[in-house]
C-alpha cells in the first residue's frame, strides 16, 4: 500500500507546468509524434480547456500527464513537472503514488470507464484501499457514501451497492468522478467527461465540474465540444494536428478568434447559426453539367404528406421483465419537401421509432401510412415493391456496409434494376460520388480504408440511389468530428433543395436538429411533449421538459441568451 | 455480372492466392510438411527406403538407426517406410470424415440459421442433444452399431464431429444475419434469397474455409485415436492408427512404435492447424 | 412460460424473475434433453443390422452360426423384441426411470451396475483433470498474457500444439518419459493419487490448450478497456489491475467452455485409460464397442447427456455469479 504524503499548503504558484512536451510512439526511425509541443501551466482553482477533433492529440497529451500514454509511448519535454516534482523519467512505483492521490483522471463513457462486474462502492473506493487511506471497513463505507453525496448521486447507500449498468448515464459519470476525487487530489483531468450523456446529465456534470474547481482543485478539461467547455474554462487551448494552434480565454476566443481553424471551429457549431446558412467552408466542387434538378422552391402548406404516423405503440420486455411500451401513441406526419426533426435523449423512443416507420418492426398498435397507401399494415411481399422509396442513414455506417464490398459496389448495389447496362450503372455511380463531393478515385476502395465522413458521404450516396421520396436520418452526425459534421449538415440540405427529399431526421442533439428542421418533434420516454415550427419550439417552449432540455443546451459565449431559468430535469432512468 | 460468377470468383479464391504470396516462415514451413505428406499419400515409393510389408525377423525391434530411420517393429518392418505407406489411407479418411462431418454441419447449421422460428429451434435442439454427448461416445455408438471398418471410421468421426461444428456455423451465420448490412439490405428492398446469397453466405464462406482445414486435422486425429483403441482398420495395413494400436504393447522397451505414428499424426494436424489459423487471420484482417 | 403482465405490479415482476422459476426452467430443459438422448439410445438398439435376437446369441455364446428358431423365440420374448416398438419404447422409458438401463448382451448384468462401478475413476480424472487445467490457464495468463515478450509467444506457441496433438501421443510420451525412462511415476498406477498424477497431468495439458487461447485472448482484449485504465489512474499497479479487474472477466469465456469442456474430458479419459491401462469407464466402452455390445454403449450415451445436462447447468450458475450483469432467462 502506498503511503500518503502530506500535502503542502496550496500556494498560488503554478501546479502543474509543461512546457514542450512532445509525445511519440513507434520504435523505429519513423515515428509519429502525436503530440509535437504542447505548453500550459495550470493553477489552483482554474480549468484549463483542451480542445481538439480527433487525431489532434489532445487524450494523449492528458494521459502523459499521468504517465499513462501508452507502453511504446516516448514522452519528452523540455519541463513537466508537478508542484516541484520533475514527471519524466519517473518510475512506476513514483507514478502510483501520484496517480489517484494528486492527480485523479476521469474518462468518459463511464459504462465501460468502470468495472462493470464490480459494485460502485467497490471502485469508489479501491483508490483509498490502495493508498492507505482508511483504517477500516467502517471508515472506507463512509468515505465512499459521503463521496456519492458529494458529487450529486441520490440514495447513495443503494447505489453503492450497485453494478455500473443498473445507474443511468449520468448517475455513473459521477460516480466515476467521485472515485478520481476519492482521495482529494490536487487535480482533476476528464478526457470527454460528458461526450457519451444526454443533455440534462451533460449540463448537471459540468455544474458539479465546476463545483469542484470552485472549491480548489485544478481542473484540466478535454472536449471535441467547444460550447460544452465555454461555461467552466478559464482558458482554452485549440489543438490541432500536436500542436496548440489557439490560446486565450473563452470570451476572447469566442468573439476574436485569430486561427482560421478556430474560425472554422466556430462557424460549425450549429447553435445560433441561421437556418439554412452553411457551416462549413464550401470545397466541395461539383461538375456543372451534373447537376440533376434545379433547386426546389419551397411551397406553401398544401404540400402532399408523405408520412402519416397514426397512434403507434411498440412494447418491449425490459430487462426487469415488465413490459414497457418504448413507443406510447405516437402521431406526426411528414410533408413532402420539409425535414422533420425528432428529438429526444436516450430511452426517448426515437429509434424504435425509426424501425417502424421504415418497416423493420412492427407497431403494437397504430399503423403508418407512407404516400397515402398503407405502409406497416402491408405484407412483407407486397411491400417490399415500394421500399426503394424510403432510405435510411446510420449514425454508424461501416456496420451497415457489407465489410468485403467496395464503395462502387455498395452504390451501385441500390441503385434500381431498371439501369440496364453495365455503364449506365458505372455513370450513375460517378454522378452520385460527384454529388456528394466524392472523388472517382473511391470506386475501389473499401469502408474500412476510409474516413468517418468519408464513409457517411458515402452512406448518404447509398441512400440517394434509389431516389427515394423520404429519408430517414437517424443521428447522422453525431459520431462525427465537428467540421465533419458541418460538411455533412451542408451536403444534406444541398441534396434536399436540389433533389426535393423529404428527411425524417432523429438526433439528441438540439442545435443540429434546430439548424436543419422546418418543424421539430420532441420526445420523452415514448411520448411526444412538443410538436411544431422549429423556431416556435425553440423560443417559446410549451412543456416543462422541452423547456429544460433547451436550458441545458451547452451554448457558445456569443449566443444571444434564450432566457430560460427552468429547472434542468434530470433523467432517472434505471 | 451473374450472381453466381459474383459468388465464386468471390474473396476466398482470390484473397487464399493474395496470401500465397506473403507467407511467414513457420506457415511456409507447415505447407511444406503438408506437401511432403500429400507425396508420401500420393507416391509413396519415392519417399520408402524399404518395403513396408516386407518382415526381417532378425532386425526385429531395432531402436531408430542409420539403416532404419525410425526403427523397426517386432516383425523388422522398417517403420519409417510404413509410416509413409499410412498416409494415403490415413489422409483419405480424414478427408472423407472432414467432407462429411461439414457437410451436415453446414446443412444442419445454415437451415436453422437461416429460417429462424420453429424450424430452427427444432433443429438446434436436435443438434444439441448430439452435441451433449462426448465426440467420441457418438464415434463409439456408430462402431458399435455397424462393426469396425475403414467406412464406418469414417461415418463414426464424421458424425460425431459435426455437431461442434453446425453449432459454429449457425452461429456464425445468425451473427450475420443480425448484421447492419443485412438489415440495409432489407430496407433497400431485396429479397431474402437475395441477401442470402451476396452477403451471407459470401461473407460464411471465410470462416467455413479455416474451419475446414483446421478440421481435417481434428478428423484424423479422431480417427486414429479410434484405430489406437482397436477399432479401426484391420493388420497388416500399415494406417497410422492401426500403427499405433499396435505399438501400444511394445511402449516400454520399443516406445519408437508408439510414439513415431504419433508423431505423424501430430505433425500433419499441427500443420494444417497452423496454415488453418493463418488463413483465418488474415482472411479476418482483410475485413 | 409467458406471463401476462400489468407494467406496474411488481409482485408479479418478482415472481417472473424468481430464480426458482429459471432453475425449473433449465431442470425442464435439461430433462428434454436427457430423454432425447434415451430416445436416441434406444433408437440404436434397433438400428442394430441384422436380428437382435440373433445378435444376442452370436454375443454371448461367442459362435456366428445361425440360431434356432426356439432360441430365437426365447430371446425375442425375454427381451420384449416381438412386441410393437411403440410398446419397447414405452417399456423402455419406464425402465429408465426406475434407473434400469437394460441388461448388457455379453455379461448378462444390469448395465446401470457395469457403469456404476467402473465410471467412478473416470469421473475423479475428468475432474481432477479440469482443475489442474484451470489453474494452468490462469496461471499463465495472469503472468504471461497480454505482454509482448518472448515468454507470450512461446506460450502462445505451446498452447496451440498442446489443443492439436492427439491426446494419446501426449499421454504416451508422459508415460515413457517419466514412467519408464526416469522412474518418477509407476507404470501402472492404480487407484493411488500417485498414480493419478500422470493421466490427469495429460488430460490436463491437452485441455489447458484450449482453455488458454481463450482466455488469453479475452484477458488481451480487456486489458485494453477503459475501466482498466480507470483502475490505473486511481494509482494500482500492473499486477494488482490483472489480479483483480481483468482474470474476472477473462474467465468468463473459460466458464462458458467448461460445460463443453468435460464433454471433451469424457472422450480424452477413455483413451487416457487405455494408455495407463487405469481402471474406468474407458475399457468397459472399449470392450463393449468391440464386442457389438449395444446396451452398455447406449448406457453411456445416456448417462453422458444427463452428467452433461447437469454440468451445464453449474457451468451456468457459476456463470452468474461471476458476472451479475447476466438476467435469468
Amino acid at each position: 500500500m502506498l503511503q500518503v504524503r502530506p500535502k503542502p499548503v496550496s500556494q498560488q504558484a503554478d501546479l502543474l507546468t509543461v512546457d514542450s512536451l512532445r509525445v511519440s510512439f513507434g520504435r523505429d526511425i519513423a515515428e509519429k509524434a502525436v503530440v509535437r509541443s504542447m505548453s500550459f501551466s495550470l493553477r489552483p482553482g482554474r480549468c484549463l480547456a483542451i480542445v481538439g477533433e480527433s487525431g489532434s492529440g489532445k487524450s494523449v497529451t492528458a494521459r502523459a500527464l499521468i504517465g499513462l500514454a501508452g507502453r511504446h509511448a516516448d514522452v519528452h519535454a523540455r519541463q513537466l513537472s508537478f508542484d516541484g516534482t520533475d514527471l519524466i523519467g519517473l518510475n512506476d512505483r513514483a507514478w502510483r503514488r501520484i496517480r489517484g492521490n494528486e492527480i485523479g483522471f476521469v474518462l468518459q463513457d463511464a459504462l465501460v470507464s468502470l468495472d462493470p462486474l464490480r459494485r460502485i462502492g467497490k471502485e469508489i473506493g479501491e483508490g483509498l484501499l490502495l493508498h492507505g487511506a482508511v483504517s477500516s471497513r467502517e471508515e472506507l463505507a463512509q468515505r465512499v457514501i459521503a463521496l456519492l453525496k458529494l458529487v450529486g448521486v441520490p440514495e447513495p447507500e443503494i447505489k453503492a451497492e450497485q453494478l455500473p449498468h443498473q445507474l443511468s448515464g449520468g448517475q455513473r459519470q459521477r460516480a466515476l468522478i467521485a472515485a478520481a476525487l476519492a482521495l482529494d487530489p490536487r487535480i482533476l483531468i476528464a478526457d470527454e467527461p460528458t461526450t457519451a450523456l444526454d443533455v440534462t446529465a451533460q449540463a448537471h456534470v459540468l455544474a458539479l465540474l465546476e463545483e469542484t474547481k470552485t472549491r480548489g482543485k485544478a481542473l484540466i478539461l478535454i472536449s471535441h465540444d467547444l460550447a460544452v467547455v465555454s461555461r467552466v474554462a478559464d482558458e482554452i487551448l485549440v489543438m490541432r494536428g500536436g500542436e496548440v494552434v489557439e490560446r486565450g480565454t473563452a470570451a476572447q476566443i469566442f468573439k476574436d478568434p485569430r486561427h482560421p481553424y478556430t474560425r472554422q471551429l466556430l462557424d460549425a457549431v450549429p447553435s445560433g447559426r441561421p437556418r439554412g446558412s452553411c457551416l462549413s467552408p464550401s470545397t466541395i466542387v461539383r461538375s456543372p453539367h451534373r447537376q440533376t434538378q434545379p433547386p426546389v422552391q419551397s411551397l406553401p402548406k398544401s404540400r402532399p404528406i408523405l408520412l402519416e404516423a397514426t397512434s403507434l405503440v411498440k412494447r418491449f420486455n425490459g430487462p426487469d421483465g415488465t413490459l414497457r411500451a418504448a413507443v406510447d401513441g405516437v402521431s406526426f406526419e411528414l410533408r413532402s419537401g420539409e425535414t422533420l426533426g425528432i428529438v429526444g435523449e436516450s430511452g426517448s423512443g426515437k429509434s424504435t421509432m425509426a424501425r417502424m416507420v421504415l418497416a423493420l418492426d412492427e407497431p403494437d398498435e397504430g399503423a403508418v401510412q407512407f404516400a397515402g397507401r398503407p405502409w406497416t399494415t402491408l405484407a412483407e411481399r407486397e411491400r417490399r415493391a415500394r421500399r426503394r422509396s424510403i432510405s435510411i442513414i446510420y449514425q454508424d455506417p461501416l456496420g451497415s456496409f457489407d465489410p468485403r464490398w467496395t464503395v462502387g459496389r455498395i452504390i451501385s448495389d441500390s441503385l434500381s434494376s431498371e439501369v440496364e447496362t453495365r455503364r449506365k450503372r458505372q455513370e450513375r455511380v460517378i454522378e452520385l460520388l460527384d454529388m456528394v463531393g466524392l472523388s472517382q478515385a473511391l470506386l475501389d476502395r473499401r469502408p474500412l480504408e476510409l474516413s468517418g465522413g468519408q464513409r457517411q458521404r458515402v452512406a448518404i450516396a447509398r441512400a440517394i440511389a434509389p431516389d427515394p421520396a423520404v429519408i430517414v436520418c437517424d443521428e447522422p452526425v453525431s459520431a462525427l468530428d465537428v467540421s465533419i459534421q458541418a460538411q455533412v449538415l451542408d451536403l444534406l440540405s444541398y441534396l434536399k433543395d436540389h433533389l426535393g427529399v423529404s428527411y425524417l431526421f432523429i438526433s439528441h442533439d438540439l442545435s443540429v436538429v434546430r439548424h436543419i428542421s422546418d418543424r421539430v418533434i420532441v420526445m420523452r420516454r415514448g411520448r411526444i411533449v412538443d410538436s411544431g415550427a422549429t423556431e416556435e419550439i425553440f423560443r417559446n417552449p410549451q412543456s416543462e421538459y422541452t423547456k429544460s432540455l433547451i436550458a441545458a443546451m451547452p451554448r457558445l459565449v456569443r449566443d444571444e441568451q434564450i432566457g430560460h431559468s427552468a429547472t434542468i430535469l434530470e433523467e432517472g432512468i434505471a | 455480372m451473374s450472381m453466381f460468377a459474383e459468388v465464386t470468383m468471390s474473396r476466398p479464391l482470390k484473397e487464399v492466392l493474395a496470401i500465397v504470396r506473403h507467407v511467414p516462415f513457420r506457415v511456409a514451413v507447415c505447407l511444406i510438411i503438408i506437401g511432403l505428406f500429400a507425396l508420401a499419400a500420393m507416391a509413396p515409393k519415392v519417399l520408402q527406403t524399404h518395403d513396408p510389408l516386407a518382415i526381417d525377423l532378425r532386425s526385429s525391434l531395432q531402436s531408430p538407426s542409420i539403416e532404419h530411420w525410425l526403427g523397426t517393429d517386432q516383425l523388422g518392418r522398417d517403420l519409417y517406410s510404413r509410416v509413409v505407406e499410412g498416409a494415403g489411407q490415413s489422409l483419405a479418411i480424414g478427408l472423407g470424415a472432414t467432407a462429411l462431418s461439414m457437410s451436415i454441419a453446414i446443412v444442419f447449421g445454415a437451415a436453422a440459421a437461416l429460417s429462424g422460428g420453429v424450424f430452427d429451434s427444432i433443429l438446434s435442439r436436435i443438434v444439441d442433444v448430439l452435441f451433449a454427448i462426448p465426440t467420441l461416445l457418438l464415434a463409439l455408438v456408430f462402431v458399435t452399431v455397424f462393426g469396425p471398418s475403414v467406412l464406418t471410421e469414417v461415418i463414426a468421426v464424421g458424425i460425431g464431429t459435426a455437431p461442434g461444428y453446425a453449432r459454429m456455423i449457425r452461429g456464425q451465420m445468425l451473427s450475420i444475419k443480425g448484421t447492419g448490412y443485412v438489415e440495409a439490405a432489407k430496407v433497400l428492398g431485396h429479397p431474402f434469397s437475395r441477401i442470402v446469397w451476396r452477403h451471407i453466405l459470401p461473407n460464411a464462406m471465410n470462416p467455413l474455409t479455416a474451419m475446414m482445414t483446421i478440421g481435417v486435422g481434428q478428423a484424423i486425429i479422431w480417427a486414429s485415436g479410434l484405430a489406437f483403441l482397436g477399432l479401426g482398420v484391420a493388420p497388416p495395413a500399415p494406417e497410422w492408427g492401426a500403427l499405433l494400436n499396435a505399438g501400444r504393447n511394445y511402449v516400454i522397451y520399443a516406445w519408437w512404435l508408439e510414439i513415431i505414428p504419433g508423431l505423424a499424426v501430430s505433425a500433419f494436424a499441427l500443420s494444417v492447424t497452423i496454415v488453418g489459423r493463418h488463413l483465418q487471420d488474415r482472411l479476418e484482417g482483410k475485413r | 412460460m409467458t406471463l401476462i403482465l400489468t407494467t406496474r405490479n411488481d409482485a408479479v415482476k418478482t415472481i417472473a424473475n424468481h430464480p426458482i422459476i429459471w432453475f425449473a426452467r433449465r431442470i425442464l430443459s435439461g430433462v428434454a434433453v436427457v430423454w432425447a438422448a434415451a430416445t436416441f439410445a434406444f433408437a440404436i438398439q434397433c438400428v442394430l443390422p441384422g436380428d437382435r435376437a440373433q445378435i444376442i446369441i452370436n454375443v454371448t455364446s461367442g459362435n456366428v452360426g445361425p440360431a434356432s428358431s426356439a432360441e430365437l423365440a426365447a430371446i425375442n420374448a425375454k427381451y420384449g423384441f416381438d412386441q410393437p416398438l411403440a410398446v419397447q419404447y414405452g417399456k423402455y422409458i419406464l425402465r429408465i426411470l426406475h434407473g434400469d438401463l437394460g441388461e448388457s448382451y455379453q455379461q448378462h448384468r444390469p448395465v446401470a451396475g457395469i457403469i456404476a462401478e467402473q465410471i467412478g475413476p473416470t469421473i475423479i480424472l475428468a475432474i481432477a483433470a479440469l482443475l489442474i487445467a484451470w489453474i494452468i490457464a490462469i496461471l499463465t495468463t495472469l503472468f504471461i498474457a497480454g505482454r509482448d515478450n518472448i515468454w507470450s509467444k512461446l506460450l502462445n506457441d505451446t498452447q496451440v500444439f498442446l489443443a492439436t496433438v492427439p491426446p494419446y501421443w501426449l499421454a504416451t510420451i508422459l508415460l515413457v518419459v517419466f514412467a519408464v525412462k526416469l522412474r518418477i511415476f509407476p507404470v501402472i498406477g492404480g487407484n493411488s493419487p500417485i498414480g493419478l498424477v500422470l493421466p490427469t497431468l495429460a488430460l490436463a495439458l491437452e485441455l489447458s490448450g484450449f482453455f488458454g487461447q481463450v482466455v488469453q485472448n479475452e484477458f488481451t482484449r480487456v486489458l485494453e478497456q477503459p475501466f482498466v485504465t480507470s483502475a490505473r489512474a486511481r494509482g494500482m499497479s500492473d499486477f494488482g489491475v490483472r489480479l483483480r479487474h481483468v482474470l474476472r472477466h477473462a474467465a468468463l469465456p473459460g466458464i462458458t467452455l467448461s460445460g463443453w469442456a468435460l464433454g471433451k474430458l469424457l472422450s480424452g479419459a477413455i483413451l487416457i485409460e487405455v494408455v495407463f491401462a487405469r481402471q474406468g469407464l474407458g475399457g468397459v466402452l472399449v470392450a463393449a464397442t468391440s464386442s457389438r455390445d449395444v446396451p452398455i454403449v447406449s448406457g453411456a450415451v445416456l448417462i453422458s447427456a444427463g452428467l452433461f445436462v447437469v454440468a451445464s447447468v453449474i457451468v451456468d450458475l457459476t456463470y452468474r455469479v461471476v458476472d451479475p450483469r447476466i438476467k435469468l432467462t
